[in-house]
């Protein structure tokens, strides 16, 4: 048996036989900023701890710390990384003009714009401020939202702020019921 | 989730996620837990390895079933007559938990005469009214009879309650904050009840597709019509149990037809596996052990929905297994924030912390009728006007004034149903205008998918947030059934959005727990978070709007909407923010968690910020944006949500934070006995401490914590002084949980089990009933329905989920390691069947229904078996819901198949279970190909700031 092998009964190591490339080797988290956010897949709401660098999401992991998953995750939380690194994802604005077939790209600016008069004209149209026996009804039933789910409270609240208690839209929905 | 609602009060998961691993017995039932919820099923698996049973109900074997004690299988759309089976066990057998029931339940109540049960009516309850295929609970005599009401049961002395004299207790003056005020809290017996029942008439006529009176996820408490529910007197009791007319008795005689030989003929399953379940359930509950319901989408998504989970909810309140530890019902929600997104609701018929949108015709004396009609004279609801005043400051601020009734009148009324189903079922026909996504995809993911993209179709303008060009973004080019983009009018908006690590904010998870979430770096090129979009949305159509005078106009102009922060801000690694116009998401959650308007903290500079929903006032001088968050963000630098600190407590109260008030178990007042004391040593959560004249534990008590057990209100008295000490359900009028339900599910004060809308099977237990009687239908020539019994459709279908996928695949049929795992739609079926069709395990076989057909690769699995229904034998398939036209990997739309049908109470979809027919080879219809090629890895670039020894693997190859 060679000398050179560690010993577990060896209370001091052998100097090991280490290339320079594996002498350079460390963990590319040293150096990385961390951050704590939370799984966007199911309900069960496993900790993430999400590493950047310079402003790139370098590695996703269970946080052991969170008493649900002590650092575990399922193969959806740990493709966590691949939403924010992926070439599918689209980075422009885009937009399909009535009866085109494709897509053109345009700026935020100009979609923002051109969407709050879509909703101005709808709105315009549809709000009633009294139904047919004069009651008070103040709502607008030709437009509507879906979603919220994978949504923040935070975001949730604005939706049901602006649309809602805003502009009068009623149907204002979401997978809750799905 | 009205189930929960209706039976104790909150419309959520009773306990949290980690406590399943002190359960002594666990079923899951509507749940592939290990499945869908694979990190939450460690607790059930840790609850195991001390010995606990587990039970998997289910009609497939799955990743759950075999990791349990035992997998009973059953015919899809059964658990109302499996778990009837157990509550008939229960009560024949003597098993339920007697103390318990008898104090904290409504067992011993008596209801109206005049009530009639299916039992009476072959199948339906009094006040039906077939017109309208609808229930009355009033014609039909649903309600408490109210102390006085009926002369002779007090002649009788059959039914004297102890609880109304007035030996008060002690903290009977506890809690001023509960008092009751001048105007908002007026007894029902001084509500004016003509107008009540006038408007509900009203209401009532809109037939089938009429507004969602008690309906909506609405797992808020508040009933309408409460006149009929909730009486303000305190209701007749017998606690003998004796009354033909009590709670017990009505119950005994209701589930007394689910006999074990009769679940075995609905069900399929053998009566020795039934008997098992019910006896390890019976085993594991009492003083010493406590047994927990496990259930998700497999529950919620049928016609009977809501009813199954009532049924699952008397069965723990008999077996005392409500408000403890490793009891109660763990509702499994699918998404992440879904729990939130009923709480602080994008639902059309709520509004924050489960106040009910306002209906049309119901108020118009304003505010004050609002509150008369969905506040309650007794228990947590007597405070609904500060809730809702104090909303209508956080929307409207200065504007909202006690001399203008602080702006109710702005919030728009409800005249109709305007859910998901029925709004689709309109656009298909044309008649909405506008639609905005956000992060959904109804193209893939609706009931009758192809319906919804018909309704997409037909508007004149769309708006998609999105990460990736899923199908509701596509489907003018890439449906391979749809027509040729030249005939589709509708203009689309396809808005880039920002990923999770790319912005901040809370999620709410199926146990009520927040999390907070920080932002770790700005989102790529035009990606925005929604918050940031519907910010500047708002910002816009503010200025669009500019110097009108129109009223219609002044709800948006007087809205708040200042959420401006400093810019640019750091980014975490010290770098800063791109990304101009990001709303401050911390004060957004501020305005959720409420201020004191009238105290300037002067920390800030701002209104002072509440400790709690107690603080909240109805004069209009604190705002609150979603009552039961209030507390979240109790200082200026306490974001409790964002707080990730492990303690010793095995609760870890300072983990996040959990409404109501961060209590971790619901109702944990049942956590000991009437007297106060724990009901054992093992099962201890909360009890009274004499000394300190206050309820300790190791849980927020969900109760007044200084009222003492003995406390007895005197008749007059309303809000939560009319509570008991010994009565846990708070949000309840009565204190109590309910085994019966007075008027709360539409379809009925007790679960009924009838036959889904598609089944090849009548209903055995009640030959002259087959359907729901109360279900919705929107039938049409793109909805059609193959109704029970159904010949040509004889087989069974379920849908299901896989791990690896998530949903209609959005989040996964876009992400190439997701793919790699589980790369193709297929159909499961058993080798029987498919020996029967001469379809070929890895072949392509079509699965048609009556809205149309898909192909998938066949799954030959013993994993599926067929049942035998008293001979007959009865096929079933399972069918993952997870692909579409667009991503990586493309295949047949399971949701295609499936209808638009819904139940009466939440408009829910019946997606579980739905009648098919299966043969082999491939469809009639082109199949898609995928829009997006296959991407292995998806960063090529080296990590920043790395040497190149310690660059991932993934870069070096
Ligand atoms: S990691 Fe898996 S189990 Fe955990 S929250 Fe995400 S999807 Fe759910």
């Amino acid at each position: 048996m060679s000398a050179s092998k560690p010993s577990a009964k060896t209370s001091t190591r052998q100097p090991q036989p280490f290339s320079p490339q594996s002498l350079a080797k460390g963990s590319r988290l040293q150096g990385a900023s961390l951050t704590h956010s939370v799984c966007p897949y199911c309900a069960v709401g496993c900790g993430l701890n999400i590493y950047s660098k310079r402003g790139e999401v370098i590695d996703v992991e269970g946080n052991p710390e969170s008493p649900i998953n002590e650092g575990t995750l399922c193969p959806k939380g740990a493709n966590v990384f691949q939403l924010v690194h992926n070439p599918h994802r689209v980075k422009t604005v885009m937009y399909r003009a009535p009866y085109s077939d494709h897509w053109e790209t345009k700026s935020l600016d100009w979609a923002l714009d051109r969407i709050a008069e879509r909703i101005k004209s709808a709105r315009e149209k549809g709000f009633a401020a009294e139904d047919a026996d004069g009651n008070r009804l103040n709502a607008v039933r030709n437009i509507g939202t879906l979603g919220g789910a994978v949504l923040d409270n935070e975001e949730n609240y604005l939706i049901k702020k602006l649309f809602g208690a805003g502009l009068g839209v009623v149907s204002i929905e979401n997978q809750a019921r799905i | 989730m009205p189930g929960l609602g209706a039976s104790f009060g909150r419309g959520a998961a009773t306990n949290y996620q980690q406590d399943l691993a002190n359960s002594d017995c666990i079923l899951i039932m509507g749940s592939n837990m290990a499945e869908a919820h694979p990190v939450g099923f460690r607790f059930p698996l840790q609850a195991k390895e001390k010995g606990a049973k587990l039970v998997h109900v289910d009609p497939r074997f799955s990743r759950t079933s075999a990791l349990c004690d035992l997998h009973v299988p059953i015919r899809a759309g059964t658990d109302i007559a499996f778990l009837g089976g157990v509550i008939n066990y229960v009560l024949t057998e003597e098993k339920w938990f007697k103390e318990y029931v008898l104090d904290y339940t409504n067992a011993a109540t008596i209801i109206e005469e005049g009530f009639l049960d299916t039992e009476d009516l072959d199948g339906l309850f009094s006040g039906f009214q077939p017109d309208r295929a609808q229930y009355s609970p009033s014609e039909g005599h649903w309600g408490y009879e109210e102390r006085g009401s009926h002369q002779q049961d007090r002649d009788q002395g059959q039914s004297r309650d102890e609880a109304r004299v007035s030996e008060q207790g002690p903290g009977q003056e506890a809690e001023p904050s509960a008092s009751p005020s001048d105007e908002s809290h007026v007894q029902a017996s001084e509500i004016d009840t003509s107008h009540v029942r006038e408007v509900s008439e009203k209401l009532d006529s809109r037939g089938v597709h009429g507004p969602g009176l008690m309906g909506g996820a609405s797992t808020h408490e508040t009933e309408r019509g409460s006149a009929v529910e909730a009486p303000a007197g305190e209701p007749l009791q017998d606690r003998t149990l004796k009354h033909p007319r009590c709670v017990m008795q009505i119950l005994r005689r209701h589930f007394s037809r689910y006999t074990p030989a009769m679940v075995s003929e609905v069900c399929g399953c053998s009566e020795a596996d039934f008997l098992r379940v019910a006896e390890w359930l019976c085993e594991n509950s009492g003083r010493e052990k406590t047994s927990a319901i496990v259930y998700a989408v497999g529950w919620t998504q049928h016609t009977t929905g809501v009813q199954n989970i009532r049924a699952a909810s008397i069965l723990q309140l008999l077996l005392g297994n409500i408000g403890r530890p490793g009891g109660g019902i763990m509702a499994m929600r699918g998404h992440t924030s879904i729990q939130g997104s009923t709480d602080i609701p994008t639902l059309y018929d709520l509004l924050p912390g489960y106040l009910p949108q306002p209906i049309v015709g119901e108020d118009r004396g304003g505010l004050d009728d609002y509150v008369r009609f969905e506040g309650l004279p007794t228990g947590y609801w007597t405070h609904t006007k500060k809730f809702m005043v104090s909303l209508l400051k956080a929307y409207y601020g200065d504007a909202a004034q006690p001399e203008n009734d602080f702006h109710y009148d702005w919030l728009p009324h409800l005249d109709g149903d305007y859910s998901q189903l029925p709004f689709f079922d309109r656009m298909a026909r044309g008649e909405v205008d506008g639609y905005i996504l956000f992060g959904q995809n109804p193209a893939g993911g609706g009931p009758n998918a192809g319906l919804h993209r018909a309704g997409l179709r037909n508007l004149d303008w769309l708006v998609v947030h999105d990460w990736f060009e899923i199908e509701s973004a596509v489907f003018w080019k890439d449906d391979p059934t749809g027509p040729p983009p030249s005939e589709i009018k509708t203009e689309v908006f396809f808005m880039p959005a920002a990923s999770i690590p790319e912005k901040e904010g809370t999620f709410t998870n199926t146990q009520r727990l927040l999390q907070w979430h920080d932002k770790s770096v700005d989102p790529p090129g035009d990606c925005r978070s929604d918050a940031w979009y519907v910010y500047q949305l708002g910002k816009r159509l503010k200025k669009l709007y500019e110097g009108s005078a129109d009223p219609k106009d002044q709800p948006l102009l007087n809205l708040t909407w200042d959420y401006d922060q400093e810019w640019p801000h750091p980014l975490p690694d010290g770098q800063p923010s791109r990304i101009e116009g990001e709303p401050d998401i911390a004060r957004i959650l501020q305005e959720i968690n409420g201020r004191n308007l009238a105290e300037v903290d002067p920390a800030t500079g701002q209104p002072k910020l509440v400790g709690g929903f107690e603080e909240l006032r109805e004069d209009g001088s604190t705002a609150c944006g979603c009552w039961i968050y209030s507390g979240c963000y109790p200082e200026p630098n306490l974001n409790r949500p964002r707080q990730r600190v492990r303690t010793a407590n095995p609760l870890q109260p300072e983990w996040g934070f959990a409404w109501p008030n961060n209590r971790r178990v619901m109702y944990n007042r049942a956590s000991a006995d009437p007297a106060g004391r724990p009901w054992s040593e093992r099962k201890k959560l909360i009890s009274w401490d004499e000394d300190q004249q206050r309820w300790v534990g190791l849980d927020v008590p969900d109760f007044e914590p200084d009222k003492p057990p003995e406390y007895r209100p005197s008749l007059d008295c309303t809000g939560m002084d009319a509570i008991a000490g010994n009565q846990p359900f708070i949000m309840k009028p009565d204190g109590r949980g309910w085994l019966y339900a007075p008027g709360k599910p539409k379809d009925g004060p007790l679960p009924v089990h009838y036959e889904p809308v598609e089944s090849p099977v009548e209903n055995a237990l009640y030959p002259h009933q087959t359907i729901d009687p109360t279900t919705r239908f929107f039938e049409g020539p793109l909805n059609s329905l193959a109704h029970t019994p159904t010949r040509e459709f004889p087989i069974v279908a379920c849908t299901f989920r896989v791990t690896e996928h998530y949903l209609s695949g959005p989040m996964s049929r876009f992400n190439s390691w997701l793919n790699e795992l589980m790369p193709a739609m297929f159909v499961e079926l058993s080798p029987e069947l498919a020996g029967e069709k001469g379809i070929v395990h890895g072949e392509w076989a079509t699965i048609i229904s009556a809205r149309g057909e898909i192909e998938a690769r066949a799954l030959v699995t013993r994993r599926i078996r067929p049942l035998n229904l008293k001979g007959r034998i009865l096929h079933q398939i399972g069918l993952p819901f997870h692909w579409g036209f667009a991503g990586e990997s493309v295949g047949g739309i399971a949701n295609d198949l499936t209808s638009l049908v819904a139940d009466p109470n939440v408009s829910m979809h019946e997606a579980k279970v739905f009648a098919c027919q299966i043969r082999s080879g491939r469809s009639r219809y082109p199949a898609g190909q995928p829009t997006k090629n296959y991407t292995p890895w998806p960063q090529r670039n080296p990590t920043p700031d790395t040497p190149p020894a310690s660059q991932p693997e993934g870069h070096l190859r």
